[in-house]
């Protein structure tokens, strides 16, 4: 398949309702951190974006938010045109810029603290990271409270940032600004709204 | 259905809903800090639930149960015309069941029946500043709830005490979410308030108005501002419902004819209408003459043609006890 049919091909087969059925993934993850929902392939990205990265950039971008990309995605045209194509999101000069971030290889990203983190004044202009992990089983268990939460939760997030905790608690440190996570696997989604804390790490 | 036009599927098209989709989770990001969205007009008058609608057609998808309710009761005006308009223009199941129900679009109650993990309340509210009537100017407000500077609350619900002895707030009880942003929990009674108090399901709030957002995530901390020593208290009845003879609910005053008879009823339509049906009930069988008849819901699916109303629908609204 030539770049250009790559870039039109493997957007949501049903606009309207693959979108909704995102969002309320995301709405329902966000609202309960910790918490998993299975969410099915509907979209079909170029690689290297993922399946789920992709779908909930159908759902949630459009010509309003400045979308980031980590230099794995921003490497590959196909994935700038397809995201241009469906979603006419521009791309932001700087993580700064952004109101999204796509970011294929978390464990090589740059520290949280570069994205936009809001103004106190308007702490939802802030960057919301959309991060590939590999699952949500297989790395360091994270222990979460706050909001959302009733007593606690665990997530084992596979291929986090470096120093992800220490970062993260810089991060609530700031609140009310501060940034937020969605984290995308193959098949689900988890939320680290910036409320949430990582208590302590299990072995 | 007519087919004068065809709409998308629950009315808004699909960049207002990305758009208020995106103000959602950053309303439950950063708990009941207040979201600037572009509110669109809807087609019904502000003041109606243009905000709490406009948030139902973004969240509801083909799968929805919608209960709505109108200070507590589901057969008003208001809330008819809205589970009507969400029948129509979404065609999802409709119910008057708390428990069945996935979204529950409110004006000012809280249902009595427990809410439960996966449900979201959605709030029309009219005006979303806690801070408004202390100080009108938005650019201020703004500032004190960066700097969080919450005096002025205290000091209004403290000049309630020097007037009245007591604090003499009813509705639009202010709360402090996880200890940050002092909210208004739009003009529910405050017996409502400890029902937000880490409740399982998602709170939403919207304005549309005045174009604000805001949002409380399951098990948060909710807390009624008070005093040491004026602690917060709910309003109680002496008496119980006059149908159901439900205890510790929310009453509201119906009044029966023209000569100072009034009898106080559940809030609750749906609550009341359970308990009153349910064959445990020592009142089942035998409701009170002439009164269960306004509160009928056999048919709640049907579609009754909205009725002129002669009071604005917020009779409260822009006013404030001071």
């Amino acid at each position: 398949m030539d770049i250009a049919a790559q870039s039109i091909e493997g957007g949501f087969a049903d606009p309207v309702f693959n979108a909704q059925t995102v969002f309320r993934a995301v709405m329902d993850t966000m609202a309960r951190p910790g918490s998993v929902q299975k969410l099915p392939a509907l979209a079909r990205p170029p690689a290297p974006l993922s399946a789920t990265a992709g779908a909930i950039a159908l759902a949630l971008c459009d010509n309003d938010t400045p979308l980031w990309l980590d230099p794995a995605l921003q490497a590959s045209t196909t994935v700038r045109s397809w995201l241009g194509f469906h979603t006419g999101a521009p791309v932001a000069n700087t993580p700064a810029d952004a109101h999204f971030a796509l970011i294929a290889a978390p464990a090589e990203m740059m520290a949280l603290d570069g994205f936009s983190q809001g103004t106190q004044d308007y702490p939802d202009r802030s960057t919301t990271l959309i991060l590939h992990v590999g699952d949500l089983v297989s790395g360091t268990p994270l222990l979460l409270e706050g909001p959302g939460i009733e007593t606690s939760a665990t997530i084992a997030p596979a291929q986090m940032p470096r120093h992800f905790v220490e970062q993260w608690k810089q991060n609530i440190k700031r609140f009310p600004r501060g940034v937020d996570i969605i984290l995308a696997t193959a098949d689900g989604i988890a939320c680290l709204p910036r409320t949430t804390r990582i208590k302590t790490m299990e072995a | 259905m007519t087919d004068i036009a065809t709409y998308n599927f629950a009315y808004l098209d699909e960049q207002t809903k990305r758009m208020i989709r995106r103000a959602i989770l950053k309303g439950i990001a950063i708990p009941d800090y207040q979201v600037p969205f572009a509110s669109r007009e809807m087609p019904m008058p502000y003041g109606w639930g243009t905000g709490g609608v406009q948030v139902t057609a973004s969240i509801i998808g083909p799968d929805d149960v919608l209960k709505v309710i109108d200070q507590g009761a589901d057969d008003t005006t208001n809330a008819v015309s809205i589970r009507a308009f969400f029948k129509k223009v979404a065609n999802v199941a409709v119910t008057t069941d708390t428990a069945s129900a996935t979204i529950i679009q409110t004006r000012h109650r809280i249902p009595e029946h427990p809410l439960k993990t996966g449900q979201v309340l959605v709030y029309q509210v009219p005006i979303p500043e806690p801070l408004r009537f202390l100080e009108p100017r938005e650019t201020e407000t703004r500032k004190m709830h960066a700097l969080e500077e919450y005096g002025l609350m205290h000091v209004k619900l403290y000049e309630d005490i020097a007037k009245h002895g007591r604090i003499a707030t009813t509705y639009a009880y202010p709360v402090k979410v996880e200890g940050r942003y002092v909210m208004d929990p739009s003009p529910t009674p405050k017996f409502d308030n400890p029902k937000m108090h880490r409740s399982p399901a998602l709170q939403l709030f919207g304005a549309g108005r005045e174009k604000r957002i805001y949002a409380v995530p399951p098990f948060t901390e909710v807390v009624s501002l008070d005093f040491e020593d004026h602690p917060f208290e709910v309003q109680t009845f002496d008496q119980p419902c006059a149908l159901c003879a439900a205890e510790n609910v929310y009453l509201d005053e119906v009044i029966l004819d023209d000569h100072g008879g009034h009898m106080f009823v559940c809030s609750d339509t749906d609550h009341c209408e359970k308990r009153r049906n349910a064959p445990t009930s020592p009142l089942w069988g035998g409701r009170a003459e002439g009164a269960g008849g306004g509160l009928d819901q056999s048919t709640p699916h049907s579609t009754p043609t909205p009725a002129l109303r002669a009071d604005p629908p917020h009779k409260e609204e822009g006013k404030e006890k001071q």
